[in-house]
């Protein structure tokens, strides 16, 4: 028997596929939202891990967003060419070639996370958040700074590998990695380290290290969203991963309700989308967006889609 | 020697003015402990009030400069505790990460209603105080350079005293060691964390002006990365403690400035970040803060 997780992530990966090959049919600009959306969920989901059921509050996910698009950028514009030829080689190749830049984008974002999280999570709250956010612009200056990836002008002429497919497979592996990570035994610590860190380290884990790990696998899935991301804007600008970018992931997990897979893939969506309902009136759109950012906070501070009925009790403090 | 003389009297200009914004973040934080993000954007309004006032006062005098000063500080005090009456205190006591985002929300809308009332476009800056260079050996002093360091000083001391000789000070520093037990003794919270705000505020708004006096091009998004500076300084000198983030912001603006003046200039905005997580990993109390043990 397959448990069902695994068969939802298959009929998941499957449908993305099969939608992907109709995308033709697809207006161009809905498309285009459709793969915005299924990045932000990838941000958003692998975030909450993080944010949501560690409880630590990180402001850099977008500086991991950015190793992994400049990384996997590298791989498919430097080392493309010479393996696929010039003609741009085979549909298997270009997209065997671009799951190597996917996997080495995450893979640098995690080894990135790994070190940034050994110091940085020793700290909490607020100092955490700036720790992480410092880092974030760190990152993108360093990026600035590199003039084999472009430089301040940015990395252009990436290869438009992105597509339907690729995009809302890898939201799905996000949903089901982080969902049954935090669902398996192991995972509970993620849990009792948001709730009480002191009490979780007095039953005999370890907390660092907790946080260790859902900063690496946030970080992780943060840079296979920049890869896709890259390879879909088919350029990118350092300035696009200041920390905005990041308070943006962070209002999406808040909103869905901080450790609710289901509310932050709504929250990803919303805020997706909304921007580009409020395109009409796109002098006001920032302000319009930032008002009901506030009203929101205000008048449902436990996020928007967290339908839960009565909270956790709570012992001590 | 004197290339090093000239770069450190720029720093500590420039240092003048993150201390001002530093002030206003490490006061708010003392007693409601979480990061005002929109007091980087009541900066950027500071600026844009003593636009509107410098062109409707006579240039270049130092009564107009004044009364441009005095508007400004009032505009972002009054501005200050508007928002804290409106946006925060219906959530104070909740989770300080909710408060966090109405404050990135707060700081968004003053931006972007920035954007649709003075135009993305950056404008220069009026030169309201008498502009005058003075010239010691090699060395360049500008008047406005001097203003700067004069203003923040003077509000540093001013603030001091407020803080430590008042009644309201001292109310001020019993809401930030604990608010319930301040309440019990009959302080009106509110009331003190409104005086703080508008304090925060007009410090903020002088930051803002005397910031466009030495960079006259000021735009609505000019605030965010002197605000993220001022509070990598606040933290620096230990957040919650007035000399320490005086010094903090000195610190920040003179090592800033060498950086920008050697070959590394590039790295410039990674340089506040880089103190920051030194600090934070080695001394996370800050420069003069008082290192706490988490208690059960």
């Amino acid at each position: 028997m397959i448990p069902r997780p695994h068969i939802a992530l298959l009929a998941a990966i499957i449908a993305a596929v099969v939608v992907s090959h109709f995308s033709d049919s697809i207006d161009p600009y809905y498309l285009d939202v459709l793969i915005g959306i299924g990045i932000n969920i990838i941000l958003a989901v692998s975030l909450n891990l993080v944010n949501g059921h560690t409880g630590q509050f990180s402001l850099g996910h977008a500086g991991f967003m950015s190793i992994g698009a400049y990384l996997s950028g590298c791989v498919t514009f430097f080392l493309g060419p010479k393996l696929l030829g010039q003609d741009g080689g085979t549909a298997l190749g270009q997209n065997s070639l671009f799951l190597v830049a996917l996997l080495a984008g995450g893979l640098s974002a995690a080894l990135a996370g790994l070190l940034i999280g050994i110091p940085s999570l020793r700290l909490k709250g607020d100092y955490l958040a700036l720790v992480t956010l410092g880092f974030g612009e760190i990152i993108r200056v360093i990026f600035q700074n590199i003039d084999a990836v472009g430089g301040a002008l940015g990395f252009v002429g990436l290869p438009a590998y992105t597509n339907f497919a690729w995009t809302y497979g890898a939201a799905a592996l996000t949903v089901f990695v982080v969902g049954c990570l935090v669902k398996s035994t192991y995972g509970r610590g993620f849990i009792a380290t948001h709730d009480d860190e002191i009490a979780s380290e007095a039953i005999g884990l370890n907390p660092t290290r907790y946080k260790n790990v859902a900063f690496v696998v946030g970080a992780f899935f943060a840079g296979i969203a920049g890869g896709l991301y890259g390879h879909y804007k088919l350029s990118i600008d350092p300035r696009g991963f200041d920390f905005t970018r990041s308070i943006e992931i962070v209002v999406m997990v808040i909103l869905g309700g901080m450790g609710n897979t289901l509310g932050v893939i709504l929250a990803a969506i919303l805020l997706t989308v909304l921007p580009e309902v409020l395109r009409p009136v796109a002098e006001y759109r920032m302000v319009i967006y930032s008002l009901l950012l506030i009203g929101l906070m205000l008048a449902r501070p436990q996020g928007l889609f967290n339908l839960k009925i009565g909270k956790p009790v709570k012992v001590g403090n | 020697m004197t290339e090093f003389l000239q770069q450190l009297l720029n720093g500590l200009s420039l240092g003048a003015i993150y201390a001002l914004i530093a002030l206003g973040y490490t006061m708010v934080y003392g007693v409601l402990r979480f990061i005002n993000f929109a007091h980087s954007d009541v900066f950027m309004v500071g600026a844009f009030i003593g636009y509107y006032a410098g062109r409707h006062l006579p240039e270049n005098t130092l009564g107009g400069g004044l009364i441009v000063l005095v508007s400004a500080m009032l505009g972002c005090a009054v501005l200050g505790m508007t928002i804290e009456r409106l946006a925060y205190r219906r959530l104070r006591g909740g989770p300080t990460l909710n408060v966090l985002i109405t404050a990135i929300g707060v700081s968004l809308l003053l931006e972007s209603s920035g954007q649709v009332f003075f135009g993305a476009e950056p404008r220069t800056f009026p030169s309201v105080f008498p502009a005058r260079k003075f010239a010691f050996g090699g060395l360049v002093i500008s008047s406005n350079q001097l203003v700067v360091i004069a203003v923040a000083l003077l509000l540093v001391v001013a603030l001091q005293f407020i803080v430590f000789r008042t009644k309201i000070g001292a109310a001020m520093r019993a809401v930030a060691l604990n608010p319930k037990a301040a309440q019990l003794v009959g302080i009106n919270n509110d009331v003190v964390i409104s005086f703080t705000f508008a304090l925060g505020s007009a410090l903020a708004g002088a930051g803002g002006l005397l910031y466009a006096l030495n960079y006259p091009s000021i735009d609505p998004l000019m605030g965010v990365m002197p605000g993220l500076k001022a509070f990598v300084a606040a933290v620096l000198g230990g957040i919650g403690n007035i000399p320490g983030a005086a010094l903090g912001g000195l610190i920040l603006g003179t090592v800033e400035t060498f950086v920008g003046g050697s070959q590394f200039s590039t790295y410039k905005d990674a340089i506040a970040f880089g103190v920051l997580i030194l600090i934070l990993l080695f001394r996370p109390a800050g420069l003069l803060g008082k290192f706490t043990v988490e208690k059960v």
